[in-house]
């Protein structure tokens, strides 16, 4: 259905990033691209102006956490959407715990602000230059990222739940 | 201790600096500004979230928004459960159409583990979802006449959501959160009590439908109010993210259904209404279009289903075999004993799966790491993604018209803050 | 169409010109008749709610279709839906708010203990803030549940004598919530 297809793509993204594209792969037949934290800025915004790819749709940005690879930590991802071409993309960027920063691109698309927030607020990633970084989801005084994989799901205080009759 | 914050943030709005410019309107009448705070606990929100407003007299010239008040960590609850325990999560997204977020995430499931279910599944999944549209609009609908002040429409159509709900009941038993199907499919046939209600849903909800129609859709009250109310800009709506309803009345007509068909909506013929405006009248409008364009999927999907088997065959590791075979085989003990407990080995992977909800994209980020529960799995929420536009929608608009342009965005309260 | 039986409603002595009656019964029902409720519906037993509204399950038939959304207005709290721990000194706030007599109804298993959700934003029940009348089991409830719960709610309204918010038990319920005691 699409007038693109995953290679064409793939192949003139690789011509404009060279080496800062790291790693691509095609899960579930979404191409799935890998990028240097520091270049994201610039990919998604050149990837909306571009005349034949017109990325301009951003669907959603999330992260993950994975505390075993070290140094890569925070994965952030960015899923794009060209509705002209109907084409689907996923690129990424990985991030060491330490200093999770990554350029933020509320100045591209408008409603990143607020994923940006929700991202920060769970996982902790520090998105630069973002007008209004605090907490969205949760309560304004929390002072630790929820979603990360040391912190447990239930409340740490709270004493009315016996752990032992629930089976953790 | 939520006093204070919003004082703050009510002081940092009536600090005119550069720095809060983008969200103010440039003239002022008189410059006798105050702070309004909309909410949390509001009528005219329907759900939890707070808008601290800054008037001056009934023209709005700035928001800043709250949002959280129902964070129920489901991103976190989902790294907990098992994946088929996770269908009764995602009913509490949008709670409106949780057939459509039932039918999503076991879509998502199916298609990590890639496996195809019959023909006969698909038209099955398309008239339930295509009800729960039609109910997520008549809630959409009914609330925005009451907005206005028109209560007889919100009573009309309720009634009408009672024969919806009596229609997930024949199927799964419950009438809001349904927990409806498998992966893999269904868990039953409909039954024959199903067809007998579902006939007469189709002969007769027109009819009903349009009692509504003539009420508000010509009415030159509700037409003086609306039109005008909260208009956004295609490309504005765009670059936010909207999908849905709302981004096809400014006039993108962008469906996950056309788009990227899924469940055999490619089999249907159907019309994506689209509006110019952008604004209130155009939202309403293209969802009363839009109940009657799913009336019309449902009728074909009923009268061209096809024969078959209500579930895939292929995927015993997911779906429950029948209790007379695990009282009598022992495969299928083994399975059932497998699937209650949540020990189903799923392959390594990560999909990423949308379908076309109440509100717009609904997608499925699932990353699996081969365990009995998801690594980690995000929902796109559109509810979250549009509702940050309303400060930019509400700009220069009276109160009462703020308070339409909310209700006829469709925030519903458990997919903004999952 | 039967024949109607009208019940009467409070024991009276009737007589040409007078009635004879106690104050705390005649109070009792015009109170438990007219309950105006305030719905915080935050989410889904909040559609439920709406479904309780709306004219197949009506509570029209109670005199309690005119929601109070003012809390200086409303007679019952109906909490129904999820309350996280953000939302939760705004709940207080609004019992607070609230003119006595109050009573609150706690619909659905998320306000009564936390429900499915035992996670670290949400609060478990909301009896941790604020004192609970009736409870409605549920997720969501239907509405008839939900209006078993409004009945027994009208019970104890009727039941409640009107000395009984100056009883130390009363104030000994405010202090554990640590509420105003005015």
């Amino acid at each position: 259905m699409s007038n693109l297809t995953n290679e064409a793509v793939l192949a003139r993204i690789q011509e404009k990033f060279g080496e800062a594209v790291r790693n691509h792969e095609e899960p579930y037949g979404l191409l799935t691209i890998e990028i240097q934290a520091d270049k994201i800025h610039d990919l998604i915004s050149w990837l909306k102006t571009d005349e034949v790819l017109k990325v301009s749709f951003l669907t959603l940005i999330g992260a993950a956490h994975f505390p075993n690879e070290k140094g890569r930590e925070i994965c952030v991802n960015y899923h794009l959407h060209s509705l002209v071409n109907n084409v689907r993309m996923r690129v990424r960027a990985f991030l060491p715990i330490e200093t999770p920063n990554i350029q933020s691109i509320t100045d591209i698309y408008v409603g990143a602000d607020w994923q940006e927030r929700e991202t920060y607020d769970f996982f902790g990633v520090i998105f630069e230059g973002h007008p209004n970084l605090v907490r969205i989801l949760n309560e304004d005084d929390m002072d630790y990222f929820p979603m990360r994989k040391e912190y447990h799901l239930e409340d740490a205080t709270r004493e009315d739940k016996d752990d032992r009759y629930f089976g953790r | 201790m939520i006093a204070t914050s919003v004082g703050e943030k009510a002081k940092d709005m009536s600090d005119t600096s550069n720095k809060n410019k983008s969200l103010f309107a440039d003239e002022t009448i008189d410059g006798q500004i105050a702070t309004l705070n909309l909410g949390p606990t509001h009528p005219a929100t329907h759900g939890i979230f707070q808008n601290v407003l800054t008037v001056d007299g009934e023209k709005i010239l700035g928001s800043v928004q709250t949002v959280g008040y129902i964070h129920r960590a489901f991103e976190k609850l989902a790294e907990r459960r098992p994946y088929n325990q996770i269908t009764p999560i995602t009913d509490r997204l949008n709670y409106c159409s949780s057939p459509i977020n039932n039918i999503g995430w076991e879509m998502t499931m199916e298609k990590l583990i890639g496996v195809k279910v019959p023909k006969k599944v698909d038209y099955m999944r398309v008239i339930i979802m295509e009800l729960a549209r039609m109910a997520d609009h008549l809630v959409c609908n009914s609330v925005i006449g009451v907005d206005t002040g028109a209560l007889t429409g919100f009573t009309y159509m309720f009634q009408q959501r009672e024969l919806i709900y009596e229609l997930y009941e024949e199927v799964c038993g419950a009438r809001l959160t349904t927990n409806i199907g498998r992966i893999g499919g269904f868990e039953r046939d409909f039954s024959p009590t199903f067809h007998v209600k579902l006939k007469k849903f189709l002969k007769e909800f027109n009819k009903h439908f349009q009692e509504f129609d003539d009420l508000l859709l010509r009415n030159r009250i509700f037409m003086d109010r609306t039109i005008g109310a909260g208009p956004i800009s295609g490309e504005r709506a765009l670059d936010y993210g909207f999908t849905g309803p709302n981004l096809r009345a400014a006039g993108v007509d962008y469906d996950v259904r056309v788009m990227t068909p899924y469940s055999s909506y490619e089999d249907f013929d159907f019309i994506i209404p689209v509006g110019t405006q952008g604004d209130t009248y155009d939202r309403f409008c293209v969802r009363q279009e839009e109940i009657r364009q799913s009336m019309k999927i449902i009728e074909q999907a009923y009268n061209n289903m096809p024969e078959g088997s209500y579930f895939s065959p292929d995927v015993p590791e997911f779906y429950l075999p029948t209790k007379a075979d695990v009282y009598t085989k022992m495969e299928a003990l083994i399975y059932h004993f497998k699937i209650v407990m949540g020990e189903t080995p799923v392959p390594v992977g990560e999909v990423y799966h949308a379908v076309e909800g109440g509100n717009g994209e609904l997608g499925f980020h699932l990353i699996s790491d081969g365990g009995r529960t998801p690594y980690r799995l995000q929902f796109r929420r559109p509810c979250f993604i549009y509702y940050q536009a309303y400060p930019e929608m509400i700009i220069g608009q009276t109160i009462s018209d703020a308070v339409l342009t909310l209700s006829s965005l469709n925030v519903i309260a458990g997919e903004l803050d999952a | 169409m039967g024949k109607v039986e009208i019940i009467n409603g409070v024991e009276t002595i009737n007589g040409e010109g007078f009635q004879l009656t106690l104050l705390d019964k005649v109070i009792g029902a015009a109170r438990a008749n007219s309950v105006w409720p305030l719905p915080f519906a935050t989410s889904c037993c909040g559609i439920e709610y709406m479904g309780t509204m709306g004219s197949n399950y009506d509570v029209a038939r109670f005199g309690m279709e005119r929601m109070s959304f003012s809390p200086r207005q409303a007679d019952l709290l109906i909490v129904a839906g999820t309350i996280s721990k953000k939302l939760a000194p705004i709940l207080k706030q609004v019992y607070e708010q609230m003119a006595e007599p109050k009573w609150v109804l706690s619909v659905g298993a998320c306000a009564c203990s936390g429900g499915i959700f035992d996670t670290y934003s949400v609060l478990q029940g909301i009896d941790r803030v604020i004192p609970v009348d009736v409870y409605v089991p549920g997720c969501p409830p239907r509405p008839e549940q939900i209006i078993e719960g409004c009945m027994n709610i009208h019970r104890l309204v009727k039941s409640e004598s009107l000395r009984r918010r100056y009883s130390d038990e009363y104030k000994h319920l405010l202090k554990k919530y640590d509420l105003n005691d005015e």
